[in-house]
């Protein structure tokens, strides 16, 4: 298999997944880039994973007000989905439609609002704003729920347009005005939350939408122009034909799946990193009639994504570094104990999933790194891949020992890099491994004892290579 | 402004969850609070006075040694005008001293900032617990965040320790500083380069502490230990940082029982904490100060009691000036806070104004964002 195709397939199970172990790289790039592509993007054409399975080993689950086991499950399923670009895709959302449990308080809102992610996630834009607002959880997470008729609460209405769709400006300009706002939040007064059944004796039930008539101001509104009787519905069409709103997901789309762009505030001064790869996808949003997936396999399919100077253009999210590094080493590949103690690491790494620590959601690029981040990030992936006993790890014993009678050194370590990746380093990285590595010579294995040798001076490579700098970055 | 023999150092213990100040530090006397607190008031023969109208929770002996020394400053009514009963939010308030917009920029980061403006000490700010907490958080600031100190470092996994120092030399070579690497790069170069020197440091504190003082096995405790251990090593750390338990102090329910234990906890760990120092005699350049992100609601919901505003702070240390500092919020229906809550009396800037002037000698204004009358309690 040509070493270029190993390595893009590498670089879109990275990105539209959580990386894959060297099989499974080889296996999808026999089957073709286009045509594992189009796998990704139908998640319906493969198994998923049953909610009987989490609840069969987390009885608690369903009833779950506990965060832990959806936080569990959600890591389980970003290991495991064979529908890894749903589970990506599931993660890219609630990272732009931040709700947070520390004021919903229920982990089984924060599961459902995630699902909701899955579900509709990859279709039309349009139909996941609205699904948005019917989210009970998010409209008691920003307040529509405290949002009258006489009485306006702004706070969904805002970061409908701020954070959620068009965006505060583009271009130096601004997209929308504080009239726009006010008026945002009057189309949505009476999208409520209906009041929730007593937990006694059955245990919490899900919390339900509920639009109160009463409450909603159906007068006539302007808003970005357009006048009418305009309820939340009709303002989530008119948000969805704006230009901003293109621009907004073309560039959230390229940050999260391409290349680190600068923070979001940035972006109504900063141009876009490559212009014509932001055109490219807003003009697939208005023919595709505001498809998510037509984006996505636009951007998928196109050089700028295959380009490689936007391969590990990205630091890892807490999220990919755990569960990425799971996929490499062959761990909870199914459901055993322990998954709990990994799901608490994301937040040890600044990544409190499903609680995101404002509605601006977290802060990513090289501000997932800071000296007590870095240590986490550190060790957690060190102490995996220097595990030989990691099935994944074993893999990648046997395919070095498979490369020859003896490696040198630096073909060793060339082979590891390969084998994690393939990743790339800075030479000056490659020579301190090598010189590492020439301490202890040539690379045998003739005999048992040799073998056993071989296996711990790889282990030990694996370990440093997964302190490195350049494995920060995915 | 005080001065001290050695540099002034802060240790901050966060109770996190929003602990209860009304059952805390109790109006003793008033008929309002009886009439509230049905289930969880505390029985006024078990109330430990304070003076003639406040009183200790009956857990909090150990704190009231501190008061009759006059060396513990109680904040009454602490808080700030609109509250927020978010855990996250409120907390966020509290460290990053932003009400208004959303701040990513901590405090105490800032004040780290000011006192070694190039990070020549990468342990000036230590934080113990997994997770920086956003109040040490500031772009250029390493602050260690350190979950255990007796086996912190990096490459920790590694057995054998021939093995593990030969990894870290390499990890040292790799990440040693070079330019033109590409600004992300370089910036993880020099993250990891701080947090080696960080780790190798520290690693050395447990060896040379030695002490006749136990500490409970709570984290609580076991982290106030390593705030001593660290500030006994003389690092030259001036902030030291720890945080309960995530949200244990948010007694919802069953409060009465867990309440109690919390304070036990906490007062015996600080008490432990001082004896510790004095033992080594290094107390007389340190403060303690403690928080919560907000108080809880006046009337108790038959088992706990739900998100409040205002609660109450403590500052312990040889150059506090003990004192009752601010007025205890009325529990008076149209005195309250929307939602039947305590109404701050105090801006929290106002406590850190002191902190940061006359204790740690650093210009307040910009760390806090504006100008705070300063509660004078040094």
């Amino acid at each position: 298999m040509a070493d270029q195709d190993v390595a893009l397939m590498a670089h879109l199970l990275r990105r539209a997944g959580f990386g894959a172990s060297r099989d499974e790289i080889e296996a999808k790039a026999a089957q073709g880039y286009d045509t594992t592509v189009q796998a990704l993007l139908h998640p319906d054409d493969q198994p998923g994973i049953e909610d009987d399975l989490l609840m069969r080993y987390q009885p608690s689950y369903h009833e779950a007000a506990a965060i832990e086991n959806n936080v569990q499950a959600w890591l389980y399923r970003m290991v495991n989905n064979p529908r890894q670009l749903q589970e990506k895709v599931a993660l890219f959302w609630h990272m732009i439609f931040c709700a947070g449990h520390s004021k919903i308080d229920s982990g089984q809102e924060m599961g459902i609002m995630v699902q909701m992610f899955r579900d509709y996630g990859m279709g039309s834009f349009r139909d996941l704003l609205l699904q948005l607002s019917l989210s009970p959880g998010m409209m008691y997470y920003l307040d529509n729920s405290e949002s009258h008729k006489a009485n306006l609460n702004e706070n969904y209405g805002r970061e409908l347009l701020e954070l959620f769709s068009l965006g505060v400006g583009m271009d130096e300009g601004f997209n929308y005005s504080e009239d726009d706002v006010k008026v945002c939040a009057r189309a949505f007064t009476g999208w409520n939350v209906a009041p929730a059944y007593p937990p006694f004796p059955y245990g919490r039930s899900p919390w339900e939408f509920r639009f109160d008539p009463a409450d909603h101001d159906d007068s006539e509104k302007t808003f970005l122009g357009e006048t009418g009787p305009w309820d939340g519905a009709d303002i989530i069409d008119i948000v969805c034909k704006q230009p901003a709103t293109a621009r907004f997901l073309a560039r959230h789309m390229y940050n999260y799946f391409v290349a680190d762009e600068p923070q979001i505030p940035a972006w109504r001064l900063t141009p876009p990193r490559d212009e014509a790869a932001i055109k490219l996808l807003e003009k697939t949003y208005f023919d595709s009639g505001y498809n998510i997936g037509a984006m996505l396999e636009v951007l998928f399919t196109s050089d700028f994504f295959k380009a490689e100077d936007v391969r590990y253009a990205k630091v890892k999210s807490p999220a990919e570094v755990v569960a990425g590094t799971l996929r490499l080493a062959g761990d909870h590949r199914e459901m055993k104990p322990g998954l709990f103690e990994i799901s608490q690491e994301p937040k040890y790494m600044g990544m409190d999933l499903m609680n995101p620590p404002t509605v601006e959601g977290w802060h990513t690029g090289r501000e997932w790194i800071d000296s007590g981040t870095l240590v986490e990030r550190i060790n957690f992936a060190s102490d995996y891949l220097g595990n030989t006993e990691m099935p994944g790890i074993k893999d990648i014993v046997g395919r070095l020992l498979a490369r020859g009678a003896s490696l040198t050194p630096a073909d060793f370590v060339d082979g590891c890099l390969d084998l994690v990746g393939p990743l790339e380093v800075t030479e000056d990285t490659r020579n301190e491994l090598t010189n590492h590595a020439q301490k202890s010579g040539e690379l045998i294995h003739g005999s048992d004892a040799e073998r056993a040798d071989f296996t711990r001076r790889t282990g030990e490579m694996l370990q440093m290579i997964a302190a490195t700098a350049e494995f920060q970055f995915g | 402004m005080v001065s001290t023999k050695k540099d002034p150092v802060l240790a901050v213990l966060s109770l996190s969850g929003g602990n209860d100040g009304l059952n805390t530090v109790i109006p003793r006397n008033s008929g309002l609070y009886r009439d509230f607190r049905p289930t969880l008031g505390i029985p006024e023969d078990q109330i430990i006075p304070i003076n003639d109208e406040l009183g200790f929770h009956p857990a909090m002996g150990p704190l009231k040694k501190f008061w009759d020394q006059g060396k513990l400053a109680i904040f009454l009514g602490i808080g700030y005008s609109t509250p927020s009963y978010s855990h996250f939010r409120s907390m966020d308030i509290w460290h990053t001293c932003e009400p208004e917009i959303i701040g990513t920029e901590g405090w105490l980061g800032r004040a780290i900032k000011d006192m070694d403006p190039s990070s020549e000490n990468v342990l000036t700010g230590v934080n113990f617990g997994r997770g920086l907490p956003r109040a040490l958080a500031k772009d250029g600031v390493p602050v260690a965040s350190v979950g255990n100190l007796e086996t912190y470092g990096l490459l920790t996994g590694i057995d054998g320790e021939a093995q593990r120092n030969e990894a870290l030399d390499v990890f040292g070579k790799m990440y040693s500083p070079a330019v033109g690497r590409g600004a992300v790069l370089d910036y993880i170069h020099r993250t990891g380069t701080d947090a080696l020197k960080g780790a190798d440091i520290l690693a050395t504190a447990p060896d040379s502490y030695k002490s006749t003082v136990e500490y409970s096995n709570t984290a609580v405790g076991q982290y106030m230990r390593n705030i001593a251990q660290t500030h006994l090593a003389e690092f030259g750390t001036r902030i030291l940082y720890t945080t309960s338990p995530y949200n244990s102090f948010d007694t919802h329910a069953n409060q009465g029982q867990l309440h109690g234990g919390l304070w036990a906890d906490v007062s015996n760990t600080v008490e432990n904490f001082f004896d510790d120092l004095h033992e080594h005699d290094a107390a007389d350049n340190v403060t303690l100060f403690m928080f919560t992100e907000f108080g809880r609601r006046i009337t108790d919901n038959g088992s706990g009691t739900d998100h409040g505003a205002s609660g109450i702070a403590f500052a312990i240390g040889d150059h506090v000036k003990g004192g009752i500092y601010g007025e205890y919020p009325s529990l008076e229906l149209n005195q309250q806070e929307e939602g039947g809550n305590l109404k701050s009396s105090m801006d929290f800037r106002q406590v850190y104004v002191s902190i940061l002037e006359d204790w740690l000698h650093l210009d307040a204004s910009p760390i806090i964002g504006g100008k705070f009358e300063p509660v004078k309690f040094f």
